[in-house]
This record gives C-alpha cells, sequence and structure tokens, in this order.
C-alpha cells in the first residue's frame, strides 16, 4: 500500500468526499420520498394508498443500477436533456431508498397504539394535528434503527455511481488500479474506508436515537428519580375494546 | 375550590329549569352481526351525573365512543346540547366534540409530552389559548388532582394513579360541559383507586360538569350519581336513583348483575 503516490491518495480521498455528498443528498431526497410515500399508505382515501402502494412496489422491483442507467442513457433520448451524472445518481438513489424508507415510516406510524390517535381525537385535534403532535413524535424513536440500516445500505449502494463515472470512492479505486496495475492494495484501502464511513454513520445514528427515544421520556433522564409503575402506555386498549362493545356472546 | 380554579364553564344547576345537554333518538350500533346498541333512547340534563352499569358486551362503553365520535351510529340520532354530533357536516362534528371531555380506561396520556404539555397542548392548538394562560391553568388542574409537582415528569415516569389524574386534568382543561369517564379505574392497582376516585368525587361535587360514566365502583356510582342506567344486551332494562336501583331495583336481571359484583 505504500507504493501509492501522494496523487493516487489524493484521488482516493477525493472519491471520499464524493461517495459523502451523494451518501447526505441521496439521503435528504430519500427521507423526504420515505416521509411522503410513507405517509400516503397510510392515507384514508384508498387511490392515494394505491397510487403510493405502486410507487413502492416498482420502485423495490427494479434495479438501482439499471434504473440509474437509465436515467442517464435512456431518458435524454426521450425528453432532449441530460442530467449531470450526480443528480441522475442522487435522483435514482433517492427514489429507490426512499421506497424502502416509506415502509419504515409506514410501519412505524402504524405501530403507534390508536388509543393515541382515540385520545387525539376526544380533544378535539384535527388529523394533520394528530399527525404532527401525536402520532408521527412517537414513531420516529421506532424508525431510527431501520433507517440506520438503510442509511448504510444507500452508502454501500453509492458504489453503483461509478459506472455513470462519478468520481466515487469506488470509481477512483478502478483509476488507481488502472495507474498501478494491482487490484489488491487499492480495493483493500477502499474496504476499510466504506467500513469507516459506516462505523461513523452508526455513531451518529445511534445519537439521534438516543433523544429521539429521551424524547418519548423511554430513557430516564440522568439525575432524576424515576418511578416507574408500568411500561409505556398498555397497550391491550383494543382487546379490551372489542370485549367490552362487541363480546357479548 | 375557589372561583377561579373551577374548571367547567358554569351550568345552572337545581334552577328549577332542566337542559338537555345529551340526546340519543334511537341509535342502533352493530358491529357485524352483534347489535351492541339497539334502537336506544335516552337523555341526560345538564350538571347531572349518570352512571352506567351492566354486564360487558352491554353497550356502555359503546355509548360513550359515540358520544366521543370514536365511531359512528348505523341509526339514529345524537344531539349534544342542542346541536347534532350525528348525523352532521365534519365541521359541525368538531365544533360540538369541544363541548365533551373523555377519560379512558387506559390513560392515553401522550408519552411524547411531558405532564405538562399533556394538558396544555389541547387548549394551545384546539382552542387557541395563549401558552400562558394555558399553562397557568394547567398547574392549577394539576394542583386540583394532586400532581402540581410533576409537571416536567414523563407520563411514562408516572404510576397508574398519577397517569389517570393527569388525564383527568387534561380533559377538564378543555372545559367540557360534558365529561365522559370510560371505567377509569379498571386498569389500576386496587391501592391507587382511591386517589382517582376522590378526585372525581371532588370535581362532582364542586362543578357544574356534566358526567357520564361507566363504572364497576359501585360505591362511587353511589356516591356521584344522580341516577343509574342498567344496561342489558344494548337496552337499558332499569333506570332510576342510586338508591333505588342498588336498594331495591325492579328488575330481575339487574338482582343478578348487582349480586355479582357487589
Amino acid at each position: 500500500m505504500t507504493d501509492f503516490s501522494a496523487g493516487l491518495w489524493e484521488l482516493l480521498l477525493r472519491g471520499v468526499w464524493i461517495t459523502v455528498q451523494l451518501t447526505v443528498y441521496s439521503a435528504a431526497l430519500g427521507a423526504a420520498v420515505a416521509f411522503v410515500v410513507g405517509l400516503a399508505r397510510t392515507h384514508r382515501l384508498w387511490i392515494v394508498r394505491f397510487i403510493s402502494g405502486a410507487y413502492f412496489e416498482i420502485f423495490r422491483g427494479t434495479s438501482a443500477l439499471v434504473l440509474m442507467i437509465w436515467v442517464f442513457f435512456v431518458v435524454p433520448l426521450t425528453l432532449g436533456w441530460q442530467l449531470v451524472p450526480m443528480w441522475a445518481a442522487v435522483l435514482t438513489l433517492g427514489c429507490t431508498y426512499g421506497a424502502y424508507g416509506s415502509e419504515i415510516v409506514r410501519g412505524a406510524v402504524a405501530a403507534v397504539p390508536p388509543a393515541q390517535t382515540e385520545a387525539g381525537i376526544a380533544l378535539g385535534f384535527t388529523p394533520a394535528q394528530r399527525l404532527r403532535k401525536i402520532v408521527l413524535p412517537q414513531a420516529w424513536p421506532e424508525m431510527v434503527p431501520p433507517f440506520n440500516n438503510l442509511l448504510i445500505e444507500l452508502l454501500k449502494g453509492t458504489a453503483l455511481v461509478s459506472v455513470l463515472g462519478v468520481g466515487d470512492i469506488t470509481f477512483a479505486a478502478q483509476l488507481v488500479r488502472n495507474a498501478t496495475g494491482d487490484s489488491a492494495p487499492v480495493y483493500t484501502v477502499i474496504l476499510v474506508m466504506y467500513f469507516v464511513l459506516a462505523f461513523l454513520l452508526t455513531r451518529v445514528m445511534r445519537l439521534v436515537e438516543r433523544r429521539a427515544k429521551a424524547g418519548v421520556g423511554r430513557s430516564a433522564p440522568s439525575g432524576r428519580t424515576v418511578i416507574r409503575k408500568a411500561g409505556p402506555g398498555p397497550r391491550k386498549d383494543l382487546v379490551a375494546d372489542s370485549s367490552a362493545t362487541g363480546g357479548a356472546a | 375550590m375557589s372561583a377561579e380554579t373551577e374548571p367547567t364553564p358554569q351550568i345552572p344547576r337545581d334552577t328549577g329549569t332542566t337542559r338537555e345537554v345529551i340526546r340519543l333518538d334511537q341509535v342502533t350500533k352493530r358491529f357485524g352481526d352483534n347489535t351492541v346498541l339497539d334502537q336506544l333512547n335516552f337523555t341526560v340534563d345538564a350538571g347531572k351525573h349518570v352512571t352506567l352499569i351492566g354486564p360487558s358486551g352491554s353497550g356502555k362503553t359503546t355509548i360513550l365512543r359515540l358520544l366521543m365520535t370514536l365511531v359512528q351510529p348505523d341509526e339514529g340520532i345524537i344531539t349534544v346540547d342542542g346541536e347534532q354530533l350525528y348525523p352532521a357536516p365534519e365541521k359541525q362534528v368538531r365544533e360540538v366534540r369541544k363541548k365533551i371531555g373523555m377519560v379512558f380506561q387506559q390513560f392515553n396520556l401522550f408519552p411524547n409530552m411531558k405532564v405538562l404539555r399533556n394538558v396544555t397542548e389541547a387548549p394551545v392548538t384546539v382552542l387557541g389559548m395563549s401558552k400562558d394562560e394555558a399553562e397557568a391553568r394547567a398547574r392549577e388542574l394539576l394542583e386540583l388532582v394532586g400532581l402540581a409537582d410533576k409537571c416536567d415528569a414523563y407520563p411514562t415516569h408516572l404510576s397508574g394513579g398519577q397517569q389517570q389524574r393527569v388525564a383527568i386534568a387534561r380533559a377538564l382543561a378543555m372545559r367540557p360541559q360534558v365529561l365522559l369517564l370510560d371505567e377509569v379505574t379498571s386498569a389500576l392497582d386496587p391501592e391507587l383507586v382511591a386517589g382517582v376516585l376522590d378526585v372525581l368525587r371532588d370535581i362532582a361535587h364542586s362543578t357544574d360538569i356534566t358526567m357520564l360514566c361507566v363504572t364497576h365502583e359501585m360505591s362511587f356510582a353511589r356516591d356521584i350519581s344522580d341516577q343509574v342506567l342498567m344496561f342489558d344486551s344494548g337496552r337499558v332494562i332499569e333506570s332510576g336513583s342510586p338508591e333505588k336501583l342498588f336498594g331495591d331495583p325492579d328488575h330481575e336481571r339487574t338482582r343478578e348483575f348487582l349480586s355479582t359484583i357487589l
């Protein structure tokens, strides 16, 4: 590994920076897509659920690599303009990983006990207010750990952009290999680079998770006496209800 | 309790004129093939405390949930304070709903908000009250339920009894005319029940709020009720003063039911 010249190291480090940028932009777009599509999939109107469900299925069922090539090379043939490779990549990754993220959002929202919504109705909140003030804040801590997984998948997925000639880590590694004629050292180096980036992401997301859980009183803030009686709000409301209202037999 | 901590709008009580605050006309509710309420009629006058008793599955809780608009009836008309709650357009439902507050069996506090904000959030967001005013009022109400020192705790750090008392304060913060109590002590450990019932007794005796109460706590029902309704299979089979209904019920079914729980 020591036979890399300074120029080749610089090439790799520039690749790291591109990979970080790709990850951040795609994650931002992906998060927006995940929330919009995920919430749409819990909407009360069937047509909204249908359209968002179709989006999810389409992006889950297509290869991100092929889609990326398609966006970059095929779309220009029909529309007459072409995205720069970087944005074609961000668009594809954001839409694809956003689709996976929508499943996380949908699941976490569905996991908030219906009794919370009922309490919101009883206090006169509108559906939008219930979502913003009651449901999403409670769903959020549940989303963070799976989002962490997805984020790391996304980081590693950015390697696909090398096919468009975007100078990310993987693309830089190909250039280095061409220059040195030796695969082993450079690919070992970038393996470690991806791992370090993923590890850093995980540390950040742990922090986010801890804050999210503290925000719903799930871990005791330090230095306070905790009187803990029963866990977070008992969740057998539905069972109790059906026996009280429907179980005449 | 001083005049300014009175948590409800003042409805004249025992002034000779009675005002209907709740009216159910021919209300039917089915879940699948199961008819939970069967062409039910009943009215509650303003300021009265009415307790609904009966075996589980007899439709008591469903009445509260209908009034809170958590479920819709299949047939019939529901009127609250002279305004129709069902059938009615969504905008009207939202307005009428503000007259009603509910305390749930499982408390249903918002775990993502500290105690104080659980109580202030709805007055600020729904009623447009200023934050300062809502907080001042929330502190008064929390004092009323004996939890003034828990303002900054998260609900999960409170006992069930404390959570339920916060839930009572939260409902009262909206100044409802009608308070619905849905088996509010059923989920509590026995030693915590008394604290919650004391708070409710206090509210029942010192305010003019109309209460509709589903409970299995018969001594509590006897203590606060003006009227007790005995339900069976979606119908009211007997109604009367607590003395009459608990002491000398007319209906065999009522006698049977009381003997199983007393």
